[in-house]
Protein backbone atom coordinates (compact mmCIF):
# COMPACT_ATOMS: atom_id res chain seq x y z
CA UNK A 1 0.00 0.00 0.00
CA UNK A 2 2.68 2.52 -0.11
CA UNK A 3 2.72 3.57 -3.11
CA UNK A 4 -0.88 4.53 -2.63
CA UNK A 5 -0.15 6.48 0.77
CA UNK A 6 2.64 8.44 -1.39
CA UNK A 7 0.16 9.35 -4.25
CA UNK A 8 -2.67 10.58 -1.50
CA UNK A 9 -0.58 12.84 0.18
CA UNK A 10 0.69 14.42 -3.18
CA UNK A 11 -2.99 15.14 -4.37
CA UNK A 12 -2.84 18.44 -2.47
CA UNK A 13 -5.93 17.85 -0.50
CA UNK A 14 -3.99 18.64 2.52
CA UNK A 15 -4.00 22.96 3.94
CA UNK A 16 -8.06 23.31 2.89
CA UNK A 17 -9.15 23.64 6.11
CA UNK A 18 -6.66 26.24 6.86
CA UNK A 19 -8.55 28.41 4.84
CA UNK A 20 -10.53 30.45 7.39
CA UNK A 21 -14.48 30.12 6.96
CA UNK A 22 -15.97 33.66 5.91
CA UNK A 23 -18.99 34.72 4.24
CA UNK A 24 -17.97 34.41 0.64
CA UNK A 25 -16.80 31.18 1.13
CA UNK A 26 -20.52 29.85 2.39
CA UNK A 27 -22.36 31.42 -0.12
CA UNK A 28 -20.45 29.45 -2.66
CA UNK A 29 -21.11 26.31 -0.89
CA UNK A 30 -24.67 27.21 -0.16
CA UNK A 31 -25.08 27.84 -4.34
CA UNK A 32 -23.04 24.53 -5.15
CA UNK A 33 -25.47 22.82 -2.34
CA UNK A 34 -28.26 24.66 -4.14
CA UNK A 35 -29.57 25.55 -0.39
CA UNK A 36 -30.57 29.24 -0.30
CA UNK A 37 -29.40 31.31 2.86
CA UNK A 38 -30.68 35.18 3.58
CA UNK A 39 -28.23 37.49 4.82
CA UNK A 40 -29.09 36.49 8.83
CA UNK A 41 -28.72 33.20 7.87
CA UNK A 42 -25.66 33.90 5.96
CA UNK A 43 -24.17 35.87 9.20
CA UNK A 44 -24.93 32.54 11.54
CA UNK A 45 -23.61 29.82 9.27
CA UNK A 46 -20.55 31.62 8.69
CA UNK A 47 -19.78 32.08 12.17
CA UNK A 48 -20.90 28.91 13.21
CA UNK A 49 -18.93 26.71 10.58
CA UNK A 50 -15.83 29.29 11.33
CA UNK A 51 -15.74 27.64 14.80
CA UNK A 52 -16.54 23.97 13.63
CA UNK A 53 -13.69 24.33 11.47
CA UNK A 54 -11.21 26.37 13.19
CA UNK A 55 -11.92 23.45 16.36
CA UNK A 56 -11.39 21.07 13.79
CA UNK A 57 -7.86 22.34 13.06
CA UNK A 58 -6.67 21.53 16.07
CA UNK A 59 -6.04 17.90 14.81
CA UNK A 60 -3.42 19.88 12.49
CA UNK A 61 -1.47 20.40 16.16
CA UNK A 62 -0.93 16.72 16.14
CA UNK A 63 2.11 15.46 14.83
CA UNK A 64 1.18 12.74 12.75
CA UNK A 65 4.76 12.34 10.49
CA UNK A 66 5.29 8.79 11.99
CA UNK A 67 1.11 8.20 11.48
CA UNK A 68 0.59 6.59 7.71
CA UNK A 69 -2.65 8.31 6.43
CA UNK A 70 -5.73 6.58 6.23
CA UNK A 71 -6.99 8.23 3.02
CA UNK A 72 -9.42 4.75 2.80
CA UNK A 73 -11.07 3.57 5.31
CA UNK A 74 -10.30 -0.10 4.81
CA UNK A 75 -6.74 0.47 3.89
CA UNK A 76 -5.73 -3.45 3.76
CA UNK A 77 -8.45 -4.16 1.10
CA UNK A 78 -8.08 -3.74 -2.34
CA UNK A 79 -9.33 -5.04 -5.88
CA UNK A 80 -12.98 -5.72 -4.77
CA UNK A 81 -14.66 -6.78 -7.90
CA UNK A 82 -18.69 -8.56 -8.59
CA UNK A 83 -19.01 -10.58 -11.56
CA UNK A 84 -20.62 -9.23 -14.47
CA UNK A 85 -24.18 -10.77 -12.96
CA UNK A 86 -27.55 -9.48 -13.54
CA UNK A 87 -29.86 -8.90 -9.91
CA UNK A 88 -33.28 -8.07 -10.05
CA UNK A 89 -33.77 -4.34 -9.75
CA UNK A 90 -36.56 -2.83 -7.45
CA UNK A 91 -40.25 -3.08 -8.16
CA UNK A 92 -40.90 -0.17 -10.27
CA UNK A 93 -43.43 0.73 -7.83
CA UNK A 94 -41.67 0.82 -5.05
CA UNK A 95 -38.58 2.70 -6.97
CA UNK A 96 -41.42 5.40 -7.47
CA UNK A 97 -42.91 5.37 -3.74
CA UNK A 98 -40.72 7.78 -1.96
CA UNK A 99 -40.37 10.29 -5.27
CA UNK A 100 -42.00 13.42 -3.97
CA UNK A 101 -43.51 14.09 -7.67
CA UNK A 102 -43.49 11.42 -10.76
CA UNK A 103 -45.50 11.03 -14.19
CA UNK A 104 -46.07 7.62 -15.82
CA UNK A 105 -42.71 5.67 -15.09
CA UNK A 106 -40.67 9.03 -14.56
CA UNK A 107 -39.85 10.85 -11.80
CA UNK A 108 -41.16 14.39 -12.43
CA UNK A 109 -38.24 17.35 -11.34
CA UNK A 110 -38.59 21.15 -12.16
CA UNK A 111 -38.32 22.19 -15.79
CA UNK A 112 -34.68 22.12 -16.81
CA UNK A 113 -33.40 24.54 -19.26
CA UNK A 114 -30.45 24.13 -21.02
CA UNK A 115 -30.23 26.82 -23.70
CA UNK A 116 -30.97 30.62 -22.61
CA UNK B 1 -9.06 39.08 -43.61
CA UNK B 2 -5.28 38.81 -44.01
CA UNK B 3 -4.39 36.44 -40.67
CA UNK B 4 -4.90 33.37 -40.83
CA UNK B 5 -6.44 31.02 -38.22
CA UNK B 6 -5.56 27.50 -36.74
CA UNK B 7 -8.19 25.77 -35.08
CA UNK B 8 -7.10 23.21 -32.03
CA UNK B 9 -9.45 20.97 -30.75
CA UNK B 10 -9.41 18.32 -28.23
CA UNK B 11 -12.09 15.45 -28.61
CA UNK B 12 -13.76 13.61 -25.47
CA UNK B 13 -15.45 11.11 -26.35
CA UNK B 14 -17.59 8.88 -23.97
CA UNK B 15 -18.13 4.82 -23.99
CA UNK B 16 -20.85 2.75 -22.74
CA UNK B 17 -19.18 -0.71 -22.02
CA UNK B 18 -21.35 -3.59 -23.22
CA UNK B 19 -21.80 -5.38 -19.86
CA UNK B 20 -24.98 -7.22 -18.75
CA UNK B 21 -25.03 -4.89 -15.60
CA UNK B 22 -24.19 -1.65 -14.66
CA UNK B 23 -20.81 -0.29 -13.26
CA UNK B 24 -21.04 -0.49 -9.88
CA UNK B 25 -24.52 -2.65 -9.38
CA UNK B 26 -26.12 -5.86 -10.59
CA UNK B 27 -29.01 -3.66 -12.79
CA UNK B 28 -29.81 -4.57 -16.48
CA UNK B 29 -27.82 -2.26 -18.90
CA UNK B 30 -30.49 -3.23 -21.60
CA UNK B 31 -31.50 -0.07 -23.76
CA UNK B 32 -35.40 1.09 -24.07
CA UNK B 33 -36.94 -0.60 -21.22
CA UNK B 34 -39.79 0.76 -19.06
CA UNK B 35 -38.13 4.15 -17.31
CA UNK B 36 -36.66 3.27 -14.08
CA UNK B 37 -37.45 -0.60 -14.30
CA UNK B 38 -33.41 -1.34 -13.97
CA UNK B 39 -32.59 0.35 -10.85
CA UNK B 40 -31.92 0.11 -7.26
CA UNK B 41 -30.83 1.54 -4.36
CA UNK B 42 -27.17 1.45 -5.65
CA UNK B 43 -28.03 3.36 -8.49
CA UNK B 44 -30.91 5.20 -7.64
CA UNK B 45 -28.22 6.49 -4.60
CA UNK B 46 -30.39 5.28 -1.61
CA UNK B 47 -28.56 6.04 2.05
CA UNK B 48 -26.73 3.13 3.13
CA UNK B 49 -26.38 1.39 -0.35
CA UNK B 50 -22.69 0.17 -1.34
CA UNK B 51 -21.42 0.01 -5.16
CA UNK B 52 -19.32 -2.79 -5.92
CA UNK B 53 -17.25 -2.40 -9.46
CA UNK B 54 -18.20 -4.76 -12.21
CA UNK B 55 -14.88 -6.95 -12.57
CA UNK B 56 -15.43 -7.14 -16.59
CA UNK B 57 -16.35 -3.35 -17.07
CA UNK B 58 -12.79 -2.53 -15.85
CA UNK B 59 -11.57 -5.55 -17.50
CA UNK B 60 -12.80 -4.12 -20.96
CA UNK B 61 -11.57 -0.75 -19.43
CA UNK B 62 -7.70 -2.10 -19.65
CA UNK B 63 -8.67 -3.69 -23.43
CA UNK B 64 -9.76 -0.22 -24.58
CA UNK B 65 -6.99 1.45 -22.66
CA UNK B 66 -4.51 -0.93 -24.09
CA UNK B 67 -5.32 -0.50 -27.45
CA UNK B 68 -4.88 2.80 -27.38
CA UNK B 69 -1.71 2.23 -26.30
CA UNK B 70 -2.25 3.88 -22.74
CA UNK B 71 0.20 3.19 -20.06
CA UNK B 72 -2.43 1.36 -17.20
CA UNK B 73 -1.57 2.81 -13.50
CA UNK B 74 -0.22 0.32 -10.81
CA UNK B 75 -2.71 1.98 -8.77
CA UNK B 76 -6.32 2.96 -9.61
CA UNK B 77 -8.63 4.63 -7.50
CA UNK B 78 -12.27 6.38 -7.81
CA UNK B 79 -13.19 9.60 -6.75
CA UNK B 80 -16.65 11.00 -6.22
CA UNK B 81 -17.27 14.03 -8.58
CA UNK B 82 -19.87 16.45 -6.62
CA UNK B 83 -22.50 18.73 -8.74
CA UNK B 84 -25.91 19.02 -8.61
CA UNK B 85 -28.32 18.10 -11.24
CA UNK B 86 -31.33 15.64 -11.49
CA UNK B 87 -29.91 13.26 -13.79
CA UNK B 88 -27.78 12.50 -10.48
CA UNK B 89 -29.47 10.30 -7.85
CA UNK B 90 -26.38 10.75 -5.84
CA UNK B 91 -25.49 14.42 -5.94
CA UNK B 92 -22.07 13.32 -6.70
CA UNK B 93 -20.77 10.99 -9.85
CA UNK B 94 -18.27 8.26 -9.29
CA UNK B 95 -15.34 8.77 -11.75
CA UNK B 96 -11.65 8.99 -11.72
CA UNK B 97 -9.98 12.54 -10.84
CA UNK B 98 -6.30 11.99 -9.77
CA UNK B 99 -5.22 8.19 -10.45
CA UNK B 100 -7.41 7.24 -13.42
CA UNK B 101 -7.12 4.15 -14.62
CA UNK B 102 -4.59 5.08 -17.51
CA UNK B 103 -2.72 7.91 -19.40
CA UNK B 104 -0.65 8.93 -22.23
CA UNK B 105 -1.53 7.08 -24.90
CA UNK B 106 -2.15 7.74 -28.53
CA UNK B 107 -3.47 6.80 -31.79
CA UNK B 108 -2.46 7.28 -35.33
CA UNK B 109 -4.99 8.55 -38.20
CA UNK B 110 -4.60 9.33 -41.71
CA UNK B 111 -6.08 12.33 -43.09
CA UNK B 112 -6.17 14.18 -45.96
CA UNK B 113 -3.52 11.83 -47.14
CA UNK B 114 -1.63 12.72 -44.24
CA UNK B 115 -0.04 10.52 -41.07
CA UNK B 116 -1.03 12.21 -37.80
CA UNK B 117 -0.53 10.88 -33.92
CA UNK B 118 -3.25 12.35 -31.61
CA UNK B 119 -1.69 11.74 -28.31
CA UNK B 120 -4.20 10.40 -26.28
CA UNK B 121 -4.55 12.18 -22.11
CA UNK B 122 -6.48 9.82 -20.09
CA UNK B 123 -8.94 7.38 -20.34
CA UNK B 124 -10.77 6.62 -17.04
CA UNK B 125 -14.28 4.73 -15.82
CA UNK B 126 -17.03 6.44 -14.93
CA UNK B 127 -20.47 5.79 -14.06
CA UNK B 128 -23.38 7.47 -17.05
CA UNK B 129 -26.00 9.55 -15.28
CA UNK B 130 -30.13 9.28 -15.69
CA UNK B 131 -31.57 10.64 -18.68
CA UNK B 132 -33.91 13.52 -18.94
CA UNK B 133 -36.57 14.22 -21.14
CA UNK B 134 -38.72 17.58 -21.41
CA UNK B 135 -41.95 16.72 -22.44
CA UNK B 136 -43.15 19.36 -25.37
CA UNK B 137 -45.33 22.51 -23.51
CA UNK B 138 -44.76 20.82 -19.71
CA UNK B 139 -43.39 22.74 -17.71
CA UNK B 140 -41.50 20.27 -15.82
CA UNK B 141 -38.55 17.49 -16.45
CA UNK B 142 -38.69 13.54 -16.69
CA UNK B 143 -36.22 11.85 -15.27
CA UNK B 144 -35.68 8.07 -15.85
CA UNK B 145 -32.68 6.37 -13.84
CA UNK B 146 -32.09 3.37 -16.05
CA UNK B 147 -29.09 4.52 -17.73
CA UNK B 148 -27.78 6.05 -14.40
CA UNK B 149 -24.66 3.74 -13.07
CA UNK B 150 -24.20 2.08 -16.77
CA UNK B 151 -20.25 2.14 -17.49
CA UNK B 152 -19.12 4.59 -19.09
CA UNK B 153 -15.49 5.05 -20.49
CA UNK B 154 -14.13 8.58 -20.62
CA UNK B 155 -11.22 8.73 -23.54
CA UNK B 156 -9.67 12.17 -23.40
CA UNK B 157 -7.38 13.44 -26.29
CA UNK B 158 -4.97 16.17 -25.92
CA UNK B 159 -5.50 19.51 -28.41
CA UNK B 160 -3.83 18.02 -30.83
CA UNK B 161 -6.46 17.93 -33.68
CA UNK B 162 -6.25 20.71 -36.01
CA UNK B 163 -9.13 20.91 -38.45
CA UNK B 164 -13.57 19.58 -37.96
CA UNK B 165 -12.11 17.03 -40.81
CA UNK B 166 -8.81 15.35 -38.61
CA UNK B 167 -11.48 15.64 -35.99
CA UNK B 168 -13.91 13.18 -37.32
CA UNK B 169 -11.10 11.25 -38.84
CA UNK B 170 -10.03 10.73 -35.59
CA UNK B 171 -13.60 9.48 -34.74
CA UNK B 172 -13.80 7.20 -37.43
CA UNK B 173 -10.68 5.74 -36.67
CA UNK B 174 -11.08 5.00 -32.75
CA UNK B 175 -14.67 3.79 -33.39
CA UNK B 176 -13.27 1.49 -35.92
CA UNK B 177 -10.70 0.14 -33.02
CA UNK B 178 -13.49 0.24 -30.18
CA UNK B 179 -15.81 -2.00 -31.91
CA UNK B 180 -13.33 -4.25 -32.90
CA UNK B 181 -12.49 -4.61 -29.40
CA UNK B 182 -16.10 -5.89 -28.92
CA UNK B 183 -16.64 -4.00 -26.12
CA UNK B 184 -18.90 -1.60 -26.72
CA UNK B 185 -21.86 -1.80 -29.20
CA UNK B 186 -20.49 2.30 -30.31
CA UNK B 187 -24.11 3.29 -31.54
CA UNK B 188 -24.49 6.82 -31.49
CA UNK B 189 -28.28 6.38 -31.85
CA UNK B 190 -28.32 5.09 -29.08
CA UNK B 191 -26.18 7.00 -27.28
CA UNK B 192 -23.27 4.31 -26.23
CA UNK B 193 -20.93 6.06 -28.06
CA UNK B 194 -21.08 10.32 -27.68
CA UNK B 195 -18.57 12.90 -28.00
CA UNK B 196 -17.92 16.86 -26.97
CA UNK B 197 -15.28 18.38 -28.05
CA UNK B 198 -13.21 21.80 -27.12
CA UNK B 199 -12.22 24.65 -29.94
CA UNK B 200 -10.09 26.97 -29.83
CA UNK B 201 -8.49 29.41 -32.72
CA UNK B 202 -5.17 31.28 -32.74
CA UNK B 203 -3.21 33.15 -35.48
CA UNK B 204 -0.67 30.57 -37.42
CA UNK B 205 2.40 30.07 -35.68
CA UNK B 206 1.43 31.02 -32.12
CA UNK B 207 2.09 29.10 -29.11
CA UNK B 208 -0.55 29.79 -27.18
CA UNK B 209 -4.12 28.59 -27.07
CA UNK B 210 -6.93 30.50 -27.41
CA UNK B 211 -9.71 30.78 -25.35
CA UNK B 212 -11.48 27.67 -25.56
CA UNK B 213 -15.19 26.79 -26.13
CA UNK B 214 -17.15 23.53 -25.30
CA UNK B 215 -19.71 21.97 -27.55
CA UNK B 216 -22.18 19.75 -26.83
CA UNK B 217 -25.01 17.59 -28.08
CA UNK B 218 -23.42 16.31 -31.28
CA UNK B 219 -25.06 13.30 -32.06
CA UNK B 220 -23.30 11.88 -35.30
CA UNK B 221 -19.55 12.27 -36.63
CA UNK B 222 -20.99 14.72 -39.18
CA UNK B 223 -22.45 16.82 -36.82
CA UNK B 224 -18.83 16.85 -34.62
CA UNK B 225 -17.43 18.01 -38.08
CA UNK B 226 -20.53 20.72 -39.07
CA UNK B 227 -20.81 21.86 -35.52
CA UNK B 228 -16.27 22.83 -34.90
CA UNK B 229 -16.86 24.26 -38.31
CA UNK B 230 -19.64 26.28 -36.92
CA UNK B 231 -17.31 26.90 -34.08
CA UNK B 232 -13.96 27.96 -35.56
CA UNK B 233 -15.80 30.24 -38.33
CA UNK B 234 -17.48 32.08 -35.60
CA UNK B 235 -14.51 32.15 -33.42
CA UNK B 236 -12.57 33.99 -36.40
CA UNK B 237 -15.40 35.92 -37.25
CA UNK B 238 -14.59 37.37 -32.99
CA UNK B 239 -11.61 38.16 -33.30
CA UNK B 240 -12.13 40.05 -36.99
CA UNK B 241 -14.27 42.12 -35.66
CA UNK B 242 -12.36 42.40 -32.06
CA UNK B 243 -14.49 41.09 -30.13
CA UNK B 244 -13.90 38.41 -27.34
CA UNK B 245 -14.41 35.11 -27.47
CA UNK B 246 -15.90 33.91 -23.83
CA UNK B 247 -15.31 30.83 -22.18
CA UNK B 248 -18.50 28.60 -22.21
CA UNK B 249 -20.06 25.68 -23.10
CA UNK B 250 -22.59 25.69 -26.09
CA UNK B 251 -24.85 23.22 -27.52
CA UNK B 252 -25.22 22.26 -31.14
CA UNK B 253 -28.38 22.43 -32.95
CA UNK B 254 -28.59 20.34 -36.02
CA UNK B 255 -31.67 22.37 -36.95
CA UNK B 256 -30.19 25.35 -36.85
CA UNK B 257 -26.69 24.04 -38.12
CA UNK B 258 -25.36 26.56 -34.99
CA UNK B 259 -23.82 26.66 -31.81
CA UNK B 260 -25.57 27.72 -29.06
CA UNK B 261 -24.93 29.26 -26.06
CA UNK B 262 -25.47 27.19 -22.95
CA UNK B 263 -26.27 29.59 -19.60
CA UNK B 264 -24.69 32.85 -20.08
CA UNK B 265 -24.25 33.44 -16.68
CA UNK B 266 -22.17 30.20 -16.04
CA UNK B 267 -20.49 30.02 -12.21
CA UNK B 268 -17.26 28.62 -12.13
CA UNK B 269 -17.30 24.68 -11.71
CA UNK B 270 -16.49 23.43 -8.25
CA UNK B 271 -16.65 19.58 -8.52
CA UNK B 272 -15.27 19.31 -5.40
CA UNK B 273 -14.10 15.69 -6.20
CA UNK B 274 -12.71 13.43 -2.94
CA UNK B 275 -12.05 10.01 -3.43
CA UNK B 276 -15.07 7.85 -3.11
CA UNK B 277 -15.32 6.06 0.25
CA UNK B 278 -16.92 3.34 -0.35
CA UNK B 279 -14.90 1.56 -2.96
CA UNK B 280 -11.49 0.22 -2.44
CA UNK B 281 -8.42 0.55 -4.52
CA UNK B 282 -7.59 -1.09 -7.31
CA UNK B 283 -4.07 -2.73 -8.29
CA UNK B 284 -3.71 -4.54 -11.44
CA UNK B 285 -1.24 -7.02 -11.74
CA UNK B 286 1.22 -6.50 -14.36
CA UNK B 287 0.60 -10.21 -15.64
CA UNK B 288 -3.65 -9.46 -16.53
CA UNK B 289 -2.52 -6.44 -18.20
CA UNK B 290 0.30 -8.70 -20.32
CA UNK B 291 -2.43 -11.15 -20.72
CA UNK B 292 -5.27 -8.64 -22.02
CA UNK B 293 -2.50 -7.14 -24.14
CA UNK B 294 -1.89 -10.49 -25.53
CA UNK B 295 -5.54 -11.40 -26.38
CA UNK B 296 -6.29 -7.88 -28.19
CA UNK B 297 -7.36 -8.69 -31.24
CA UNK B 298 -6.21 -7.60 -34.96
CA UNK B 299 -7.01 -4.02 -35.51
CA UNK B 300 -8.57 -2.11 -38.04
CA UNK B 301 -4.85 -0.97 -39.90
CA UNK B 302 -3.28 -4.13 -38.88
CA UNK B 303 -6.22 -5.82 -41.22
CA UNK B 304 -6.21 -3.25 -43.77
CA UNK B 305 -2.46 -4.36 -44.29
CA UNK B 306 -3.07 -8.07 -44.53
CA UNK B 307 -6.37 -7.66 -46.92
CA UNK B 308 -3.60 -5.97 -49.01
CA UNK B 309 -1.15 -8.55 -48.61
CA UNK B 310 -3.75 -11.95 -48.35
CA UNK B 311 -6.24 -10.91 -51.04
CA UNK B 312 -4.26 -8.55 -53.31
CA UNK B 313 -6.72 -5.35 -52.85
CA UNK B 314 -6.39 -1.78 -53.32
CA UNK B 315 -5.41 -0.20 -50.22
CA UNK B 316 -8.50 2.25 -50.72
CA UNK B 317 -10.96 -1.20 -50.84
CA UNK B 318 -9.25 -3.02 -48.02
CA UNK B 319 -9.60 0.48 -45.79
CA UNK B 320 -13.15 0.30 -46.61
CA UNK B 321 -13.77 -2.96 -45.99
CA UNK B 322 -11.89 -2.83 -42.12
CA UNK B 323 -13.40 0.07 -41.34
CA UNK B 324 -16.73 -1.70 -39.77
CA UNK B 325 -15.63 -5.15 -38.62
CA UNK B 326 -18.73 -6.92 -39.49
CA UNK B 327 -18.18 -5.41 -42.65
CA UNK B 328 -14.28 -7.28 -42.91
CA UNK B 329 -15.63 -10.30 -41.16
CA UNK B 330 -18.10 -10.85 -44.09
CA UNK B 331 -15.61 -10.14 -46.69
CA UNK B 332 -13.66 -12.94 -45.32
CA UNK B 333 -16.42 -15.22 -44.98
CA UNK B 334 -17.41 -14.70 -48.76
CA UNK B 335 -13.20 -14.69 -50.07
CA UNK B 336 -13.49 -18.26 -48.14
CA UNK B 337 -15.90 -19.22 -50.58
CA UNK B 338 -15.38 -17.44 -53.74
CA UNK B 339 -12.00 -17.25 -55.99
CA UNK B 340 -12.16 -13.54 -57.20
CA UNK B 341 -11.42 -11.31 -54.20
CA UNK B 342 -11.30 -8.40 -56.43
CA UNK B 343 -15.26 -8.76 -57.69
CA UNK B 344 -16.28 -9.11 -53.53
CA UNK B 345 -14.44 -6.44 -52.38
CA UNK B 346 -16.20 -4.53 -56.00
CA UNK B 347 -19.67 -5.91 -54.74
CA UNK B 348 -19.63 -5.81 -51.02
CA UNK B 349 -18.42 -1.44 -51.75
CA UNK B 350 -20.52 -0.90 -53.99
CA UNK B 351 -23.93 -2.25 -54.45
CA UNK B 352 -24.34 -3.96 -50.71
CA UNK B 353 -23.01 -0.72 -49.06
CA UNK B 354 -25.38 1.31 -50.98
CA UNK B 355 -28.29 -1.07 -49.63
CA UNK B 356 -26.76 -0.70 -46.46
CA UNK B 357 -26.62 3.57 -46.84
CA UNK B 358 -30.22 3.43 -48.23
CA UNK B 359 -31.43 1.17 -45.44
CA UNK B 360 -28.85 2.85 -42.81
CA UNK B 361 -28.28 -0.77 -41.94
CA UNK B 362 -25.03 -2.41 -40.50
CA UNK B 363 -23.90 -5.99 -42.64
CA UNK B 364 -25.85 -7.81 -40.64
CA UNK B 365 -28.98 -6.46 -40.28
CA UNK B 366 -28.81 -6.43 -44.31
CA UNK B 367 -29.36 -9.79 -44.02
CA UNK B 368 -27.33 -11.14 -47.45
CA UNK B 369 -25.78 -14.07 -45.96
CA UNK B 370 -22.05 -14.48 -47.23
CA UNK B 371 -23.32 -17.75 -49.10
CA UNK B 372 -25.88 -16.05 -50.79
CA UNK B 373 -23.94 -13.24 -52.55
CA UNK B 374 -21.66 -16.22 -53.62
CA UNK B 375 -24.27 -17.44 -55.48
CA UNK B 376 -24.98 -14.23 -56.99
CA UNK B 377 -21.81 -13.73 -58.31
CA UNK B 378 -21.60 -17.44 -59.79
CA UNK B 379 -24.94 -17.13 -61.44
CA UNK B 380 -22.78 -14.30 -63.02
CA UNK B 381 -19.92 -16.64 -63.79
CA UNK B 382 -21.95 -18.80 -65.09
CA UNK B 383 -23.46 -16.68 -67.40
CA UNK B 384 -27.03 -17.56 -66.18
CA UNK B 385 -27.56 -13.81 -65.53
CA UNK B 386 -25.65 -10.59 -66.39
CA UNK B 387 -24.12 -8.68 -64.09
CA UNK B 388 -26.94 -5.71 -64.71
CA UNK B 389 -29.58 -8.30 -63.77
CA UNK B 390 -27.35 -9.50 -61.18
CA UNK B 391 -27.67 -5.57 -59.03
CA UNK B 392 -31.57 -6.15 -59.43
CA UNK B 393 -31.72 -9.10 -58.31
CA UNK B 394 -28.98 -8.43 -55.15
CA UNK B 395 -31.95 -5.42 -54.42
CA UNK B 396 -34.44 -8.47 -54.54
CA UNK B 397 -32.51 -10.77 -52.21
CA UNK B 398 -32.52 -7.71 -49.62
CA UNK B 399 -35.90 -7.55 -49.83
CA UNK B 400 -37.58 -10.95 -50.02
CA UNK B 401 -34.43 -12.77 -47.95
CA UNK B 402 -34.57 -15.34 -50.61
CA UNK B 403 -30.71 -16.48 -52.29
CA UNK B 404 -30.14 -15.50 -56.13
CA UNK B 405 -31.16 -18.49 -58.03
CA UNK B 406 -34.91 -18.50 -56.36
CA UNK B 407 -35.51 -15.06 -57.34
CA UNK B 408 -33.99 -15.40 -60.76
CA UNK B 409 -35.62 -18.90 -61.28
CA UNK B 410 -39.17 -17.22 -60.26
CA UNK B 411 -39.03 -14.09 -61.75
CA UNK B 412 -37.78 -16.17 -65.09
CA UNK B 413 -34.35 -13.83 -65.36
CA UNK B 414 -31.93 -16.38 -66.83
CA UNK B 415 -30.01 -15.47 -68.93
CA UNK B 416 -30.59 -16.89 -72.81
CA UNK B 417 -27.38 -17.91 -73.52
CA UNK B 418 -28.72 -21.28 -76.19
CA UNK B 419 -26.78 -20.25 -79.49
CA UNK B 420 -29.43 -21.59 -81.30
CA UNK B 421 -32.13 -19.60 -79.71
CA UNK B 422 -30.19 -16.50 -80.19
CA UNK B 423 -29.24 -17.50 -83.45
CA UNK B 424 -33.23 -17.85 -84.36
CA UNK B 425 -33.82 -14.33 -82.32
CA UNK B 426 -31.41 -12.88 -84.59
CA UNK B 427 -32.47 -14.06 -87.91
CA UNK B 428 -36.09 -12.91 -86.72
CA UNK B 429 -35.07 -9.54 -86.22
CA UNK B 430 -32.97 -9.26 -89.38
CA UNK B 431 -35.21 -10.37 -91.67
CA UNK B 432 -37.53 -8.11 -90.32
CA UNK B 433 -34.88 -4.83 -90.52
CA UNK B 434 -33.49 -4.95 -93.90
CA UNK B 435 -33.11 -0.81 -94.13
CA UNK B 436 -30.96 -1.39 -91.12
CA UNK B 437 -28.72 -4.15 -91.94
CA UNK B 438 -28.26 -1.86 -95.33
CA UNK B 439 -27.14 0.93 -93.23
CA UNK B 440 -24.62 -1.22 -91.61
CA UNK B 441 -23.25 -2.34 -94.69
CA UNK B 442 -23.26 0.62 -96.42
CA UNK B 443 -20.94 1.91 -92.97
CA UNK B 444 -23.21 3.54 -90.51
CA UNK B 445 -21.83 1.51 -88.04
CA UNK B 446 -24.61 2.40 -85.09
CA UNK B 447 -27.37 0.37 -86.86
CA UNK B 448 -25.61 -2.17 -85.51
CA UNK B 449 -26.55 -0.90 -81.64
CA UNK B 450 -29.96 -0.77 -83.49
CA UNK B 451 -30.20 -4.30 -83.94
CA UNK B 452 -28.84 -5.15 -80.67
CA UNK B 453 -31.23 -3.35 -78.73
CA UNK B 454 -34.17 -5.17 -81.01
CA UNK B 455 -32.83 -8.75 -80.14
CA UNK B 456 -32.84 -7.21 -76.81
CA UNK B 457 -36.54 -6.02 -76.73
CA UNK B 458 -37.31 -9.48 -78.11
CA UNK B 459 -35.78 -11.65 -75.39
CA UNK B 460 -36.73 -9.08 -72.86
CA UNK B 461 -33.24 -7.91 -72.27
CA UNK B 462 -32.88 -11.52 -71.16
CA UNK B 463 -30.45 -12.35 -74.36
CA UNK B 464 -26.48 -12.78 -73.53
CA UNK B 465 -25.07 -9.48 -74.97
CA UNK B 466 -21.32 -11.41 -75.71
CA UNK B 467 -22.80 -14.00 -77.68
CA UNK B 468 -25.81 -11.54 -79.59
CA UNK B 469 -22.94 -9.12 -80.41
CA UNK B 470 -21.02 -11.93 -81.64
CA UNK B 471 -23.56 -13.80 -83.51
CA UNK B 472 -24.88 -10.62 -85.32
CA UNK B 473 -21.47 -9.68 -86.12
CA UNK B 474 -21.19 -12.89 -87.90
CA UNK B 475 -24.51 -12.29 -90.05
CA UNK B 476 -23.64 -8.76 -90.98
CA UNK B 477 -20.62 -9.99 -92.09
CA UNK B 478 -22.16 -12.41 -94.49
Amino acid sequence: MVSYIKISLSAGRQGVTRVGIDKKIVKSVAFLSRIELDEKELEIYSRQLASIVSYINKLKEIDTKTVPPTSHPMAALKNVFRKDILKKSLELDDVLKNAPSKEGDSFKVPQIIECK
Amino acid sequence: MNTTYETVIGLEVHLQLRTETKVFCGCSTKFGSRPNSQTCPVCLGFPGSLPVLNEKAFLYSIKAALALNCAIQSLVKFDRKNYYYPDLPKNFQISQYDMPLSYNGSLEITSGGDRKRVRIKRIHLEEDAGKLTHPAKASYSLVDFNRAGMPLLEIVTEPDISSPQEAYDYLTALKAILQYLRISDCDMEKGSLRCDANASIRKSGEKKLGVKVEVKNMNSFRWVREALQYEADRQVSLLEAKENIIQETRLWDAGKMATISMRSKEEAQDYRYFPEPDLVPFMVEKTIIEEIRKALPELPEARTNRFVKDYSLSEYDAKILTSQIDLADYFEECAKQYENKKTIANWITCDIMAQMNIKNSGIIELGVLSKNLIGLLEMIDSQEISGKTAKDVLIEMIETKKNAYEIVESKGLLQISDRERIDQIIKNVLSKNGKSVNDYKNGKKNAMTFLVGQVMRQTQGKANPSIVNEILKKHLAE
